[in-house]
């Protein structure tokens, strides 16, 4: 759901759609010991925004501006930090979020073409969403599993030593 | 120096084992974790309740026992008995080693053979990927619970902070230095310096970072420390804390690996409960608390200055040094920052001595240093070996050459920020000094074995990629010269390379070299550039006519 507040501006309303969500991100912020000095309080934006994301899911405009009011920083420094760092996302991410490891290790060990075969079989690219809200499709930062490589994690799972062929059966085990 | 605590725990552990006749221990790293061991120790767990063997068989779960390409791995223990290590280890044959293995051998004492189907999935004890390590940072990772801190502490953790807070600061800091203990983060800065220089400047607070934002693909040898021997870590901050007169501490753990942060989080509260971390350190007038700080997601964030502003919740965005963070850190208050490897080695030279870690390794590299190994190794997995190891003892002897069987044709070592050390240059040692002159550097430990096959270039292009991705754009030489590197080597792969290909290439990674703002930049064409060196002969090269005009 999106509200406008002029017609050249539209802001999501996800704070408001999980009041649930936005309760417990309010409890954690008001717990920590905020001062009236935002550069102070930029230390606790990180650890803030990975609270945020682990009730919400991701950090769309509404829950990034919120956050900011808290902390009493601008929501362009908000919005910096979460484009700059690569776990903070400002859009939805499938049920089933696919990573194939992009690690030295799994690369020469045939990455490449198991991500091929996933964007084959999913229709996404690299980095993409099904409409469906199904499938995310993306590369991962070296894990350390670099014994089992090639490496795929669905969600917390990971599937070591994988091959083309064992692309439909990990999809199937998406359920 | 041991104290109450420590016969406390010692009596502890005592107790808790007086009963066993047997002792199983179950690895509990990332990678076993992955291959299925979580099922491995629930099976474990069934069948010696089966038994009725509660009373009788201790099943400990410890970090990373190294050799990751057999894992899930199983060390039975038994007095008068040589231990015996089982991998890969199935949930299945996890339970046949309780059944077959340990019930009937503590039934049957000395008369017990072990069935020829059990011994075949046994490694054998005289693995020289065993043997030729020289374990020192490693030396409790794969004995000791690393979520049971009177394990640790019977084990030897907390010592060397217990003699150190009966000495004067200075005195930490001149043993360190004497040490010659250097940064295993990759830079090779010597610790005992760092030490040194923020203890010499004037503040009202310090800080002490660990940096566990390891984000060279290819290299977990800082994640099997944090998840396997956490209170080494702790202890290595905790003695940089005494030595500088800083009161808090930050452990800096990357988002992806989520055991660690976990486990160093038990470690801390553990640390806490037994008074070795808080207002009196020890009942000393020591202050020191540490906390963990879950990352979220930059390369970039290992460096030094980039990691200080991500604290700070800024962007990653490395600044200019000088000043150095042990002069003007964190909050701007001087700040010791090291890698985790590092501090790991700090209490073994604060308990045993400077001349005792001068004793291995080299002059200009003492210690050991720990690598992981991966890629085309026939036995991958973390390996700890003394600095002046030639890099073929450790792909030969410990790695076994290549699973393939096919030749070695290079190794990629130190991830990003490394090169690529040629077949026929494998004799060369592992040290600062040998690697450097190389053009290589140790680095934090990655190390991937490449044979024939592989294509290098490819891999040049991966690493590229990588860094235009991982940039963080504030320098023009790294945000422009990494994208201009990666065109050019695509170029170079799909059409050959012409003669100007190659000066341009050069040309781009002198500039990158000298003028880039931090490492990445510095080190991203280090690949390429070492493929155009060494492998003249498998450039593509591009046709160009010939007569005429030229």
């Amino acid at each position: 759901m999106t509200t406008t507040c002029c017609e050249r501006c539209e802001r999501d309303t996800l704070i408001d759609d999980m009041p649930e969500a936005r309760q417990a991100l309010e409890t954690y912020l008001d717990g920590l010991p905020l001062t009236d000095k935002p550069e102070r309080n930029q230390g606790f934006l990180i650890q803030s925004l990975h609270k945020a994301q682990a009730l919400f899911g991701y950090l769309p405009e509404s829950v990034q501006l919120f956050v900011a009011n808290k902390l009493g920083i601008h929501l362009s420094q908000v919005y910096g930090v979460i484009s700059f760092y690569s776990f903070f996302t400002d859009s939805p991410l499938g049920d089933f979020r696919i990573n194939v490891c992009t690690g030295t290790a799994c690369f020469v060990k045939g990455a490449g073409k198991i991500l091929e075969e996933f964007v084959r079989l999913l229709g996404i690219e690299e980095g993409e969403t099904s409409g469906d809200l199904r499938f995310s499709l993306g590369g991962l930062r070296c894990v350390g599993a670099c014994s089992l490589a090639p490496v795929v994690m669905v969600n917390e799972r990971v599937y070591g030593n994988v091959t083309a062929e064992m692309v439909p059966e990990i999809l199937n085990d998406c359920e | 120096m041991p104290t109450p605590l420590h016969s406390e725990a010692r009596e502890e552990e005592r107790e808790r084992q007086a009963g066993f006749a047997c002792r199983v221990f179950c690895c509990a790293g990332t990678a076993c974790l992955s291959a299925e061991g979580e099922a491995v120790w629930e099976s474990l767990i069934d069948a010696r309740a089966t038994h009725g063997l509660k009373d009788k068989v201790d099943l400990v779960r410890t970090g990373c026992m190294g050799l990751c390409s057999k894992g899930p791995l199983v060390r039975v223990e038994m007095a008068d008995v040589a231990p015996c290590l089982y991998g890969p280890v199935s949930a299945m044959f996890a339970r046949l080693i309780m059944t077959e293995h340990v019930a009937p051998a503590l039934a049957r004492g000395d008369e017990f053979i072990r069935p020829e189907f059990l011994a075949s999935q046994a490694l054998p004890s005289d693995l020289a990927f065993f043997a030729q390590q020289k374990r020192v940072v490693l030396s409790r990772i794969d004995r000791a619970d690393p979520e049971r801190i009177t394990d640790a502490l019977a084990h030897g953790a907390y010592v060397a902070l217990a003699g150190a807070l009966e000495k004067q600061p200075q005195a930490l800091i001149d043993e360190l230095q004497a040490s010659g203990l250097r940064g295993r983060g990759g830079g090779g800065y010597p610790t005992g310096q760092k030490w040194a220089n923020a203890a010499g400047t004037e503040a009202d607070r310090r800080f002490v970072i660990c940096n566990g934002d390891e984000g060279d693909p290819g290299a977990y040898v800082d994640r099997s420390i944090l998840e396997g021997d956490p209170h080494a870590v702790l202890e290595g901050m905790l003695l940089s804390g005494y030595a500088v007169g800083a009161s808090h501490g930050y452990v800096y753990v990357r988002a992806e690996y989520e055991l660690a942060v976990r486990r160093v989080r038990c470690a801390i509260e553990q640390a806490r409960e037994q008074g070795l971390l808080g207002d009196a350190v020890m009942g000393s007038d020591f202050a020191f608390d540490c906390k963990v700080f879950t990352a979220a997601g930059a390369f970039v964030c290992g460096e030094e200055t980039a990691l200080i502003a991500s604290i700070e919740g800024q962007r990653g965005t490395p600044r200019p040094r000088p000043p150095y963070p042990s002069e003007c850190g964190l909050w701007g208050c001087p700040t010791v920052i090291s890698n985790v490897e590092t501090l790991a080695n700090v209490p073994r030279i604060i308990e045993q001595s400077a001349a005792w870690f001068r004793s291995i390794g080299t002059a200009d590299s003492p210690g050991t240093k720990v690598f992981s190994m991966a890629g085309r190794a026939r036995l991958a997995g973390l390996v700890e070996v003394p600095m002046g190891t030639k890099l073929s003892t450790v792909v030969d002897s410990l790695g076994g050459g290549t699973k393939t069987g096919r030749p070695v044709r290079a190794v990629q070592i130190g991830g990003l920020s490394g090169g690529l050390v040629p077949a026929e240059q494998l004799d060369t040692t592992l040290s600062y000094e040998a690697m450097s002159e190389l053009g290589s550097i140790v680095g934090s430990g990655g190390m991937i074995v490449l044979d024939d096959n592989d294509d290098l270039l490819d891999l040049a292009r991966f690493f590229l990629q990588y860094a235009v991705e991982e940039s963080c754009g504030r320098c023009a030489a790294c945000r422009i010269g990494t994208h201009q590197l990666l065109n050019l080597a695509t170029k170079i792969r799909e059409e050959g390379a012409t003669d100007d290909d190659l000066v341009l290439a050069e040309r781009l990674s002198e500039t990158m070299q000298a003028t880039s703002l931090c490492g990445l930049g510095k080190a991203a064409p280090r690949t390429l550039m070492s493929f155009l060196r060494n492998w003249s002969d498998l450039v593509p090269r591009k046709e160009t006519s010939t007569g005429g005009d030229a």
